[in-house]
C-alpha cells in the first residue's frame, strides 16, 4: 500500500527533515506516527500525498511511484488519498454538503451520484441534518467530521490525518477517533500523526516513532512512549 | 470536461467578477479606454483613407464654362483641349446633368438644399471634365487651358479648378495618424492587460488557501484555472461591448451632424459598411486581452 525505501528529505534551507526512512504500511492498517515536534512527522505525511518530493529514495502509494510523478498526474493520485488536518481546511463559502460534494465535482461525477454519495457519508459522520450549514456555523468537532466526510467521499484507499484531534477537546477527540476506526474497519488504510497520548495508549494500533528524521521505533499495538 | 462542469466554471467566473467589485470596474474601464482610443484611430484612418481615395480619383480638371456659351464654341474648346498631348479624356457635363449628379451625391440631405432649383434656375454651370494621363501634370494642363481661354475674345471659360497636392498631403496625414495611433494603442493595451492581470492576481491571492484546498482534494490545474479564465474573458467582453456601443453611437451622431460637406466634397464612411467586422474585431480583441491577463496572473500560483 505505502512503501518507502531509504527516503531522505532535505529542505532548501538545509534542514534534514528525513534521513533514510524505510517503512512498509499494508492495506487496511491503522498506523500512528508519533514523535516530538520537528522530528519529521509532517514531512513524512506530506511525502505520501505528494505535497513534497523526496530528495532521495523511493515512495510508492497504492501503485503510484510518488517520487517520480509528473506534476500533471498529481491530482489523480490525490483522489486516491484522503487528507485530514488539524485546522480542518474546509472551503469557507461552501456549506457542509457543498464542501463534501466538491471532492466529487472535481472528478466530474454525475450529479445523481454526487447527491447519493454525499448524503451517505454525511450520514456516516452524523451530520445529515446539518448539511446546509457553513463551516463557521459548525463546532470544531463537526467541522472535522465534514473534513472526514470529504476525505472519504470518493472511496480513497488511504487516509492521511495530520493531528486530526489537535484542535478538539478530549470528548470530541474520541468521537472523531471512533469515526476513523469505523472507516478503517470498512477497509481504508489510515496513517495518523498525533500528539495524543491517551488515544494512542487506549486505542492500540501500530505505532511508528520518528525522531530526528529516522524511525526509532515501530511496534504493533504499541504505546505512545513520550511524556508530552 | 463535461458540460455541467463547464457551467460550474461559468458560474464561478461570473461570480468572481462581482465579488471583486471595484477591481473589476477598474479593469473594465481600462479596457474601455484603450479600445475606445484604438477605435477612434481606426475610424480616423478609415475615413481619411476613403477621402484620400476619393480625392485621388478626382485628380481631374473642372473647366466651368460661362453661361451663354454656345455649342459651337464649346465644341471648339473641347477639341482644343483634347488635342493637348497630356490630356487623356474630356467629357462634357451639361448643367442639367451636373445638377443631377450633385443631387445624387448629396443623397437625402441634399433634398432640402437643392429644393426649388429647376431647369431654369439651375445654378450649376456647364462643365468640361478633363482627365490627364499623368496626375502630376494637372497644374500644367490647367495653366494651358487658362492660356487657351485668353485666345478667345468671348472668354468662354469661367473658372479652371483642380486639386493638386491634396492627395499627397492626405497620405502624409494618414500615415502620421496611423503611427501615432499604433504607439498610443499599444501602450494603452498593455496597461489594460496589466490591470486585468492585477485584478485577477488580487482574486487569486485572496483565494490562495482555497486553491490549496482544492488541489488537496484532487482538482486539476485546469479545473482551478477555468473560472479565472472566464472571469478575465468576461471582463474583456463587458469592456469591449461597452466600447463598441459608445464608439458606434458617437459615430452615428457624427454622421448625422456632418452629413455631406459640399465644400470639401466629404462624407463619413457609412457605419454599415464596416460596423460588423470592426465591432467584432474590437470585441475579440477585448476578450483576448482579458484571457491573456488571467492566464499570466494565475500561472505562477498553480505550481505545487
Amino acid at each position: 500500500m505505502i512503501e518507502m525505501q531509504d527516503v531522505w528529505k532535505t529542505y532548501p534551507n538545509g534542514a534534514h527533515a528525513l534521513q533514510g526512512i524505510s517503512v512498509k504500511i499494508d492495506r487496511n492498517e491503522f498506523v500512528y506516527i508519533v514523535g516530538p515536534s520537528g522530528a519529521g512527522k509532517s514531512t513524512f505525511m506530506k511525502l505520501i500525498y505528494r505535497e513534497e518530493v523526496p530528495t532521495k529514495g523511493q515512495i510508492s502509494v497504492s501503485g503510484f511511484n510518488i517520487g517520480k510523478l509528473k506534476p500533471r498526474k498529481i491530482p489523480y493520485v490525490r483522489r486516491n488519498i484522503g487528507v485530514i488536518f488539524q485546522d480542518f481546511r474546509l472551503l469557507p463559502k461552501l456549506t457542509a454538503y457543498e464542501n463534501v460534494a466538491f471532492a466529487l465535482e472535481v472528478i466530474e461525477a454525475p450529479k445523481k451520484i454526487i447527491r447519493k454519495r454525499v448524503t451517505e457519508v454525511l450520514d456516516l459522520v452524523g451530520l445529515k441534518n446539518k448539511a446546509g450549514r457553513l463551516p463557521a456555523q459548525l463546532s470544531g468537532g463537526e467541522q472535522q467530521r465534514v473534513a472526514i466526510a470529504r476525505a472519504i467521499v470518493n472511496n480513497p484507499t488511504v487516509i492521511i490525518a495530520d493531528e486530526p484531534t489537535g484542535n478538539l477537546d478530549p470528548e470530541t477527540s474520541w468521537e472523531i477517533m471512533q469515526l476513523l476506526d469505523e472507516i478503517n474497519f470498512r477497509g481504508t488504510t489510515i496513517v495518523m500523526a498525533t500528539h495524543n497520548k491517551d488515544i494512542v495508549n487506549t486505542m492500540r494500533k501500530r505505532v511508528i516513532a520518528i525522531e530526528q528524521g529516522t524511525i526509532v521505533r515501530d511496534q504493533p499495538r504499541g504505546e505512545y512512549g513520550y511524556d508530552f | 470536461m463535461t458540460f455541467r462542469t463547464f457551467l460550474r466554471h461559468l458560474r464561478e467566473g461570473t461570480k468572481n467578477v462581482f465579488r471583486n467589485g471595484w477591481m473589476s470596474v477598474a479593469s473594465i474601464t481600462s479596457i474601455i479606454v484603450s479600445l475606445f482610443i484604438l477605435g477612434v484611430f481606426v475610424l480616423l484612418v478609415l475615413n481619411v483613407n476613403s477621402f484620400a481615395d476619393e480625392a485621388d480619383s478626382q485628380v481631374q480638371i473642372s473647366v466651368f464654362l460661362n453661361t451663354g456659351v454656345d455649342d459651337a464654341m464649346r465644341q471648339q474648346l473641347e477639341t482644343a483641349i483634347r488635342e493637348m498631348p497630356e490630356v487623356s479624356k474630356v467629357t462634357f457635363v451639361d448643367k442639367a446633368q451636373g445638377l443631377k449628379d450633385l443631387r445624387q451625391k448629396l443623397g437625402k440631405d441634399g433634398d432640402d438644399l437643392l429644393e426649388g432649383y429647376t431647369a431654369e434656375t439651375n445654378p450649376i454651370p456647364d462643365t468640361l471634365k478633363v482627365e490627364v494621363i499623368e496626375s502630376t501634370t494637372v497644374g500644367f494642363v490647367a495653366g494651358k487651358i487658362e492660356d487657351l481661354n485668353k485666345q478667345y475674345e468671348s472668354k468662354p471659360v469661367y473658372k479652371v479648378r483642380y486639386g493638386k497636392g491634396t492627395v499627397e498631403k492626405l497620405f502624409q496625414v494618414t500615415r502620421m495618424i496611423r503611427n501615432v495611433g499604433f504607439v498610443f494603442v499599444g501602450g494603452l493595451g498593455l496597461m489594460a492587460m496589466f490591470l486585468i492581470s492585477n485584478t485577477i492576481r488580487v482574486t487569486i491571492l485572496a483565494r490562495r488557501r482555497e486553491i490549496g484546498i482544492m488541489k488537496l482534494v484532487g482538482a486539476t490545474n485546469y479545473f482551478i484555472r477555468w473560472p479565472f479564465f472566464i472571469e478575465g474573458s468576461l471582463i474583456g467582453l463587458i469592456g469591449s461591448v461597452i466600447t463598441v456601443g459608445l464608439l458606434f453611437a458617437g459615430y452615428r451622431g457624427l454622421e448625422q451632424s456632418i452629413g455631406y460637406d459640399v465644400t470639401l466634397n466629404f462624407r463619413l464612411v457609412p457605419l454599415q459598411n464596416f460596423g460588423i467586422p470592426m465591432g467584432g474585431l474590437l470585441i475579440l480583441l477585448g476578450v483576448l486581452i482579458g484571457m491573456w491577463g488571467s492566464t499570466v496572473s494565475i500561472r505562477k500560483f498553480l505550481k505545487v
